[in-house]
């Protein structure tokens, strides 16, 4: 569905993705895990379009999307949901629905969505007309993910969700991944804690200092040394 | 803490709203404030201004005791000590003659305003020290007065004096409607009279006491007891006195005010297009003047009869649309650079497009083009003749005579021509083109334009995720907001007839943005407002001049302080300041005739 090949990108003069290779099939969830500054970011702005790289190909289903700007990689069925949740802090939790509808014209299905949204997440319903900057961390991050499915995308790009959450959110919203991946959406999700994504994930990456130094299943992935010591914190 | 060190703790309060008093003189404000009389020959400015600090260092330092002699006792102190720097500057002119080398402001007459007119400098100095121990004890009733009488005490006082300081011009209002002897009971040489004054505080006090108290609450149940048909009547009513007010307006304030007023026009719509870039889509733009010059100097060269005109001028309404659309295409050729800039860098780089049209405009290469810095002159006035003319005289003249006394300000002559060479006349041409803007950002507000800009002033890359193109919402965001500068640079043009490079310094942008903030940044109503607090009131301060800048610094750091959302702040900052954690927004809010929101179902 997704395939990144020999991806370099950089910020001015300083080389961050150093040739990334990776590629996401149809209905999986695919991690990208590694430590501070390894890449984990950049790689999903580059995808998503907010960075372009200097050299190497990403296609998503078969089309080159380089050529394509951010904002309208979402009408081709990519959403992010971004680093620190990004929720619009002075508009409401339903304005914030509203605005990752946004390419999408039709009024009564996206109302419909904005409810299921509120069935997924009762806590956002109970918080609808409320300024989404004033929710807690978890509400927030409950936000941005269901915000970024109103695009209805094809694949779900999530940076870090669990950062900063509570150990009891960090649970819920990783469910919630699991939920949204059986409703048909492709997750790639970028983690710095391997421990939960790997348990939810089909298959994993790991990124180390702009490259790919491991890729396996993501059973594998758990059981292998390296891994363990640097990222499970396991010796 | 001790009792010696609140003691000290007073004195020191004291001595920095003496250090205070102290600055004001030495820069000369006391002096100049000293021309204006709040009370006719009894009170001046100056000498307010001088005594107030008493009464702060007392309130302040009387304010954290219980007990009332502890009050008294501090109040005092703080309020003699707040004499002390002055006292010392009362001895200092008498042992240094050559002051005034130094210190130019050290003027007889400021020496004379601290001495209270004394023959003698020490005594007056000493009388100085009585009169502030005097007024701190005002300072220390204020302390005691519990707050819902102090706020209303501090209303009445603060309209006192601005009436009292705009007397000559509340007196030239009234000269042609009163009688000369309710005159001479209201007014004397210099200002409103004692007993007047004393009334009108009171008077002032008491009602805003008890609108307070009971007033907003009896008028909130009238309302509510109100049948909707009843209450659509009252808001038609309201509404058909508003419009009512400002179409009688310039005769009623005369020509002097009418000026003012349309010189805060020309903010306004200035402030509304500005509005548009940084209140509504973040875009901090530092050269807004920018657009202003192009409508001004496109109206200039289009309808001027002078050599730097077109060789057949055309007239001004079919030149207005052109400077517009000048200005809008201005907008989006400078939006183009400056596309993938943000922040502090955007604000660089637009200050920079300011300064080089208003260089260029001045400069020799362009004079044979633009006038360099003589301008260019003979841009004749927006006239109306003809059939339309005669249209309109046959609606106002009735209207007019009608009136009488209060008339429209606009008469049709006797050749039926209507030319907008006088205030009342511009104030009716910048009235309908701010009412015209005033629509526009509304509309711009609601609309789904409105909408991407607040996304993409929260967070531009998480707006580009949601699907918003972020380049195109910049360039239409930049293109309006030129849109209104341009059509108050081409009003500006014909009211003043003449234009020069140096009317578009950079202090214009700075102006703009001033009030933007002051009045509450991205709101619509704020913008008015804002208009009317800095441009309003220091126009009608004229004799100030010279401390314009001071006033506007003091002023946007006292709004950061206390109405950091400004003064009439729009929802969506209001909601962000000062809204309760996790208070919900009631779902009325939806259903505010709002074409993107949906009901929230309950």
């Amino acid at each position: 569905m997704l395939e990144i090949n020999n991806v370099h990108t950089f910020y001015g003069n300083i080389h961050a993705l150093k040739g990334v290779t990776l590629n996401v099939e149809q209905g999986e969830i695919v991690t990208l895990i590694g430590g501070n500054g390894a890449g984990k970011t950049t790689t999903l702005r580059t995808i998503c379009g907010l960075m372009a790289p200097r050299e190497g190909s990403l296609t998503f289903e078969g089309e080159d999307i380089t050529k394509y700007k951010a904002h309208e990689l979402v009408a081709k069925g990519i959403a992010m949901v971004p680093e620190g949740r990004g929720v619009f802090s002075k508009l409401t939790v339903t304005e914030n629905l509203q605005m990752g509808a946004y390419h999408r014209n039709d009024r009564e299905n996206i109302r419909k969505d904005i409810e299921w949204a509120f069935d997924m997440f009762p806590r956002l319903g109970e918080r609808r007309s409320q300024l989404a900057g004033t929710m807690s961390g978890g509400e927030q991050q409950m936000l941005a993910v269901t915000r970024a499915l109103m695009s209805k995308p094809r694949l779900l790009l999530m940076d870090e969700p669990s950062m900063g959450l509570a150990p009891v959110l960090v649970d819920v919203i990783f469910d919630a991944i699991g939920d949204i991946n059986e409703q048909g959406v492709t997750i790639l999700l970028v983690e710095q804690n391997a421990h939960m994504a790997l348990q939810v994930a089909n298959r994993g990456y790991v990124l180390q200092t702009g490259e790919i130094v491991l890729s396996d299943d993501a059973d594998a992935l758990k059981d292998d040394p390296t891994v363990q010591k640097a990222y499970l914190g396991l010796e | 803490m001790t009792s010696q060190e609140k003691l000290w703790q007073a004195v020191k309060v004291g001595l920095i709203a003496g250090a205070v008093g102290l600055s004001v003189c030495m820069i000369g404000l006391v002096e100049s404030f000293n021309q204006r009389d709040i009370v006719s020959e009894q009170l001046t400015l100056g000498q307010a201004l001088l005594f107030s600090t008493a009464v702060v260092a007392a309130y302040l330092a009387s304010r954290s005791h219980q007990n009332t002699l502890a009050k008294f006792i501090h109040g005092l102190l703080s309020g003699v000590s707040a004499a002390i720097p002055i006292f010392l500057l009362i001895l200092l002119s008498i042992s240094w003659e050559t002051i005034r080398d130094s210190f130019i402001n050290v003027s007889p007459d400021l020496l004379s305003i601290i001495t209270l007119a004394n023959e003698s400098p020490v005594t007056g100095g000493l009388q100085l020290i009585g009169m502030f121990a005097m007024v701190a004890l005002f300072g220390i009733v204020l302390a005691i007065m519990s707050k819902p009488i102090r706020s209303a005490l501090l209303t009445g006082l603060g309209w006192t004096i601005g009436l009292g300081m705009m007397s000559e011009l509340l007196s030239g209002i009234l000269r042609s409607r009163l009688s000369r002897e309710t005159l001479d009971i209201l007014f004397g040489k210099s200002g409103i009279n004692l007993i007047p004054t004393i009334i009108l505080l009171l008077g002032i006090s008491i009602s805003s006491y008890w609108w307070k108290r009971a007033g907003s609450e009896q008028f909130e149940t009238v309302r509510q007891n109100l049948s909707p048909q009843q209450l659509t009547w009252s808001n038609r009513v309201w509404r058909a006195f508003i419009i009512f007010v400002v179409l009688i307006l310039p005769s009623i304030l005369g020509v002097y005010l009418t000026e003012i007023i349309n010189n805060v026009g020309l903010y306004i719509l200035m402030g509304l297009g500005l509005n548009i870039a940084i209140g509504l889509a973040g875009l901090l733009d530092l050269g807004y003047v920018t657009n202003f010059a192009v409508g001004a100097y496109l109206m200039a060269l289009l309808t001027s009869s002078s050599d730097f005109g077109l060789a057949s001028p055309i007239s001004f309404w079919v030149a207005l649309p052109i400077c517009v659309l000048a200005a809008m295409f201005t907008g989006f050729f400078f939006a183009l650079p400056v596309l993938r800039m943000r922040g502090d860098y955007l604000a660089i780089a637009t200050l920079g497009f300011g300064e080089i049209v208003r260089v260029l405009a001045r400069s020799d290469a362009m004079k044979s083009i633009i006038g360099g810095a003589q301008g260019i002159l003979q841009i004749p006035q927006a006239q109306i003749s003809g059939p339309i003319a005669g249209f309109f005289g046959s609606i106002l003249n009735p209207i007019n005579d009608f009136l009488g006394n209060y008339d429209l300000g606009i008469l049709a002559s006797d050749e039926g021509t209507i030319i907008f060479n006088n205030p009342p006349q511009l104030y009716y041409l910048l009235v309908l083109a701010c009412l015209l803007m005033l629509f526009i950002s509304r509309r711009l507000n609601d609309s789904s334009t409105g909408r991407r800009w607040m996304a993409m002033r929260e967070d531009e890359d998480v707006a580009a995720a949601m699907g918003i193109n972020t380049t195109n919402a910049k360039v239409i965001a930049f293109t309006l907001s030129a849109a209104s500068g341009g059509l108050a640079g081409a009003i500006f043009a014909a009211k003043l007839g003449s234009i020069y490079p140096n009317s578009f310094q950079l202090l214009i942008s700075v102006n703009v943005l001033s009030l933007i903030i002051v009045g509450g940044l991205g709101s619509i109503p704020g913008v008015v407002v804002g208009a009317f607090a800095l441009v309003g009131i220091p126009e009608l301060l004229r004799e100030f001049a010279e401390f314009r800048l001071l006033f506007y610094g003091i002023a946007l750091i006292a709004m950061m302080l206390v109405r950091p959302e400004g003064l009439w702040p729009s929802e969506a900052s209001k909601r962000e300041l000062h809204g309760e954690e996790n208070e919900p927004i009631p779902d009325e809010r939806y259903e505010i005739g709002d074409a993107k929101y949906e009901k929230a179902p309950t």
